[in-house]
């Protein structure tokens, strides 16, 4: 039971991560119908400048205290994000808009390589300390359930910022525009909706959030490398597909879903099938799960909120 | 081949019938210009060879039928594994190539009546996101199955893999004509992978403006209307699929062949993600455009090592950045810039069968003046 | 044809043979780019660390003075990229080749280098099969997985605990390394609480360590890299674990040491080949040489590499030509104090004596234990 209950808290520690990558991606999918591969490489440049702006602070501004220099370097790395979500957008994406459909999504993997390759040329290619500004170390077990302080932080950040897109996405102006948007460009536009805006905001607060999942991320497992963007990134948009990929809550059910089934599949998966699979079968799990999922609700669990695109 | 032809700049246009023996040179004397500049460019051609096979392969399912895979790779390994499987000692099977070889092509289209049995009714990317999950379903299988029961031997691959033999003709030995002339096998892999690409070819051009490939482009353009019509469109995208999934396998057999070693990390998502780069890179649906990205895209990365250095060397008098460094960067722009310039890629697919807004712009001048 | 063919090859020859007249060049195949950049940057900097020195020093082959140059190539840790980098080394008349990182690279690529008749030494391919394919000149300055896998499994189950928890990494490293821990545990009276899996490039280890927490092993063995190992063991205190963690060369770094920060504590292991740093002759300041030189630390295969270079080269002394045909039997023979220990290799190409020295961490790094 304890064990179950562990596995539990870990599947969405790491399943909060994947949500907050995935509404990227589902924010962006269900308004340009892109998938924009690098979205998870801004999840990497979320969390290097980050560490690079720590680094600067606890030299120059040793006496900030721990949470103020953490806030201040996950600010920084979330603004040079946003800028950066909207450079790719402005530069590599916008004039596609009327491409062929898979033009963008070349395009996207190039963006994903280009930054890959910057940041290997900032950084290099060593993997990174990530400075440990919250503690990693477990606090009293509950019931057997041991949990660090930046799981909880974690978990309550990413628990905030989902509920805060939710409201503006519903409530706000803005985010009656971007659903316009979504709905149909041109009508969108006719209505007075400058849907070139609206689709820079989308990739700006979707960057942002990628920032911060970095930054959680990292400090997490205490490391930063050019090349940890892939694999959140993969999870990420599996979990939105799983979802119902332009869903807002799809995403983030689907990437809460995805870090238990990894986390009790992995622990459990062996006594299940009786020793014949085990732990090695990890990262598929999602995809089976995917699989299942679609071949009976093909749009996904929460379904999608636009008619059918293709 | 014609449309490669007409795809030569200037003289493509101008004098088809000089432009079909410029092909028809530049096909059969490659490898003897590569050899100039070392055999390493030999081997990468035999490789790009595979890589056109596997983009035509590809392009059937993406480009003709309209369904976006990115676990085409899965194919591929099927049909290496099951060559690896008959033809090496892992198992103590010498199985005969044309034997091993259609067989590998058999699994791979059983492989893919597989996928496409339960996953055809998703539509666009739900579908491009399950093929990626099976593409990483197939890899992780081969990297563990060798518990309980050693099937594919895991990470540590199948080595010793028989190379292909031609009527009892070893060709990954040297061809020794007479006295002091030798061929390298390179060479003789060469032509009989363009031996196997040429087929291809004829094949799915055969395919495109047959029913079968009108049906696909009546998919691929408006499913609805095309099922309106009388399209059993289940039928012809699985169709799509499984005839996509045989030329993956048939490459698959000549890369173990070939390489004489498989092991689960040749066929890695970015492999997946390769190959359609060079599709959509070259020009979705058509077989002259993949077929041309097919090459880019293997030759770039190799040009772009070559050149670095001296030519960094050169202007700036010093190294400033590594050439791989530079080649990842080089590609990375290329990627970006070139479908930012021609979105529909390097040679657009004509728009006989295909909607016309999927070709950007205005329509073809060739077009414009049919 | 055939003809120009042959003049075409010999054209090739001839313009090889003019580079290599007093500069001696050295191939090094390895991953530049991709997840494993920094262990393949790692090979490539010990190889010019040591012909830095040699050239310093000054090396006198066949009367003539010569100044070693050092030719990087990156393979990806593909495979069949490594078969081109390979073909590519050859090519290039590089007169000898470090490389590759991953046995899946080293073996496929062995084969080029034999046909070719260069002498390789790899600096961190551990997969047996390596030099069991009776290439002449095949040699690797890192312990085999068996060797290793025997030392860590006895240190564990006689001095560690009994419980033991065997995690792999599912590379070829990870896996065949595991396989040999496991026969050793039980062949030394432990035995195997579980054994769990993850992967190369995986950050999260939470879901397996709780499963293993609820065995409650004695020692956790981890046989993979240490940017794994490093995170993991943040992840065995972050969950409360008590059992001890031992881990083989992959993880026997400084990277180690600071990816875990305060995880790390004196019950933490790990083996490597070859004798402590520090009772080496010319082991005693590479580290500092290397750091004052590149600017980085040492990873984990600079010393294997560099130790593999010197190999070459003191083959070449010993033959007292660098024409591969010539020296290649003399690396069979060689015998010199390096950085890892006395460099010397058995029949089959494998490091002789592979000792395995077993390291506790204490005060701050890794202390040789007796």
């Amino acid at each position: 039971m304890e064990t179950l209950l562990q596995q539990t808290v870990n599947g969405l520690v790491v399943g909060s991560v994947y949500a907050l990558v995935a509404l990227g991606y589902t924010m962006v999918y269900g308004i340009l119908g892109l998938i924009n591969f690098a979205h998870g490489d801004i999840l990497m440049v979320g969390a290097l400048v980050a560490l690079e702006a720590i680094r600067l602070l606890q030299i120059y501004a040793p006496d900030l205290g721990l949470v103020p220099t953490l806030l201040a370097g996950l600010s920084i790395s979330v603004v040079v994000c946003m800028i950066l979500g909207y450079t790719i957008e402005r530069t590599a994406y916008r004039r596609l808009r009327n491409a062929p459909r898979l033009a963008p999504l070349i395009t996207a993997i190039g963006v994903s390589f280009l930054l890959q390759t910057i940041a290997m040329i900032i950084w290099g290619r060593n993997y990174h300390t990530f400075p440990q500004l919250v503690s990693t170390t477990p606090l009293e077990p509950v019931a057997g359930v041991f949990i660090t302080p930046v799981q909880i932080v974690i978990l309550v950040v990413s628990a905030v910022l989902m509920v805060a897109l939710v409201l503006l996405v519903n409530k706000t102006r803005l985010g009656r525009a971007m659903r316009a948007t979504a709905e149909n460009h041109k009508v969108a536009s006719l209505m007075g909706v400058d849907t070139n805006k609206i689709i820079a905001a989308t990739f700006i607060i979707g960057s942002a959030l990628a920032a911060v999942a970095g930054v959680m991320f990292s400090s997490n497992y205490g490391i930063a490398h050019y090349a940890m963007g892939f694999m959140p990134g993969l999870k990420a948009f599996t979990a939105a597909v799983l979802g119902g990929i332009g869903n807002l809550g799809g995403a983030m059910l689907g990437g809460l879903l995805l870090g238990l089934v990894e986390s009790i599949g992995a622990g459990y998966i062996e006594d299940m099938s009786f020793g014949f699979l085990n732990s090695s079968y990890q990262d598929i799990f999602a995809f089976i799960i995917l699989g299942i999922v679609l071949i009976f609700r093909p749009t996904g669990l929460l379904g999608e909120r636009v008619a059918d695109r293709a | 081949m014609n449309e490669l032809a007409l795809a030569i700049p200037w003289l493509g246009k101008r004098n088809p019938a000089a432009a079909r023996w410029v092909v028809l040179a530049l096909a059969l004397g490659a490898p003897l210009i590569a050899m100039l500049f070392g055999k390493t460019w030999v081997r990468i051609l035999d490789f790009a060879l595979l890589y056109v096979m596997l983009a035509i392969g590809l392009n059937l399912v993406v480009g003709f039928a309209g369904l976006l895979d990115l676990g085409y790779i899965a194919f591929y390994a099927v049909g290496a594994y099951t060559f690896a499987f008959l033809a090496s000692p892992h198992f103590e099977l010498h199985l005969p190539f044309w034997l091993v070889l259609p067989l590998g092509a058999c699994f791979a289209a059983v492989a893919g009546i597989i996928l496409g049995l339960p996953t055809l009714r998703l539509r666009g990317d739900y579908l491009a996101i399950v093929t990626l999950g099976f593409g990483e379903i197939v890899r992780i299988f081969l990297n563990n199955l060798n518990h309980p029961i050693n099937i594919t031997n895991g990470p540590q691959g199948i080595n010793m893999i028989d190379p292909l033999e031609l009527f009892g003709w070893d060709i990954s030995r040297p061809l020794k004509i007479g006295e002091d002339i030798t061929i390298n096998s390179l060479f003789l892999y060469y032509y009989v992978f363009l031996a196997f690409v040429v087929l291809s070819i004829i094949l799915v051009q055969r395919l495109q403006i047959s029913r079968v490939g009108r049906a696909w482009a009546a998919i691929r353009d408006d499913e609805l209307a095309a099922k309106a019509i009388g399209i059993n469109t289940r039928n012809m995208k699985l169709l799509a699929f499984s005839l996509g999934a045989t030329f993956g396998g048939v490459a698959g057999g000549l890369f173990a062949a070939f390489q004489g070693f498989v092991s689960p990390e040749s066929f890695s998502l970015m492999e997946s993600i390769a190959v359609l780069t060079m599709v959509v890179f070259g020009g979705m649906g058509n077989l002259a455009g993949v077929v041309v990205g097919a090459l880019a895209l293997t030759a770039l990365p190799e040009i772009l090592r070559h050149v670095a250095v001296p030519v960094q060397q050169a202007v700036f008098n010093q190294v400033i950045l590594d050439p791989e460094v530079l080649r990842m960067l080089l590609l990375s722009l290329a990627m970006i810039f070139m479908m930012l310039l021609r979105p529909a890629g390097l040679i657009p697919a004509h728009s006989r069968y295909s909607r016309p807004e999927l070709v950007v712009g205005k329509p073809a001048p060739a077009e414009a003046a049919k | 044809m055939k003809y120009r063919l042959v003049a075409l090859a010999v054209l090739g020859l001839g313009a090889s043979a003019v580079h290599a007249q007093e500069v001696i060049k050295l191939g090094v195949a390895a991953p530049l780019t991709g997840t494993q950049a920094h262990l393949g940057k790692d090979i490539e900097n010990g190889v010019r660390l040591a012909i830095e020195e040699y050239n310093a020093k000054g090396v006198t082959l066949g009367g003539k003075k010569v100044k070693f140059e050092v030719q990087a190539e990156d393979d990806q840790a593909d495979p069949k990229t490594a078969t081109t980098v390979a073909q590519r080394l050859a090519d290039s008349g590089v007169k000898g080749v470090v490389g590759h990182l991953n046995s899946g690279a080293s073996i496929p690529a062995s084969r080029i280098y034999n046909e070719a008749g260069l002498p390789q030494v790899s600096p961190a391919s551990t997969n047996p099969k390596l030099t069991q394919q009776n290439f002449k000149a095949t040699f690797r300055t890192i312990a085999n997985d068996v060797q290793q896998g025997l030392a860590i499994g006895k240190y564990a189950a006689t001095k560690l605990g009994k419980k033991i928890a065997l995690i792999d990494d599912r590379t070829a490293y990870g896996q065949g390394l595991a396989d040999e821990v496991e026969k050793a545990v039980k062949a030394n009276g432990g035995s195997l609480t579980g054994r769990e899996f993850t992967s190369d490039k995986a950050t999260d280890f939470l879901a397996i360590l709780t499963r293993i927490k609820a065995q409650n092993p004695d020692v956790i063995v981890y046989s993979g890299m240490d940017t794994q190992a490093g995170p993991m063991l943040k992840q065995i205190k972050q969950l409360g674990i008590n059992a001890k963690f031992i881990t083989g060369d992959g993880g026997c770094t400084g990277e180690v040491i600071k990816l875990a920060g305060d995880a790390i504590s004196g019950n933490t292991y790990c083996t490597q080949p070859g004798l402590p740093l520090e009772k080496m002759p010319g082991g005693k300041n590479f580290n500092e040489r290397f750091k004052k030189r590149f600017n980085a630390d040492v990873q984990i295969y600079a010393p294997y590499s560099y130790d593999a270079a010197s190999a070459i080269i003191e083959a070449m002394k010993a033959a007292n030509s660098a024409d591969p045909a010539k020296y290649a039997g003399s690396i069979a023979k060689v015998n010199f104090p390096g950085v890892i220990g006395t460099v010397a290799f058995d029949a089959k190409g494998d490091i002789k004596d592979g000792a395995v020295t077993v390291y506790q961490f204490k005060a701050g790094k890794w202390e040789a234990l007796q």
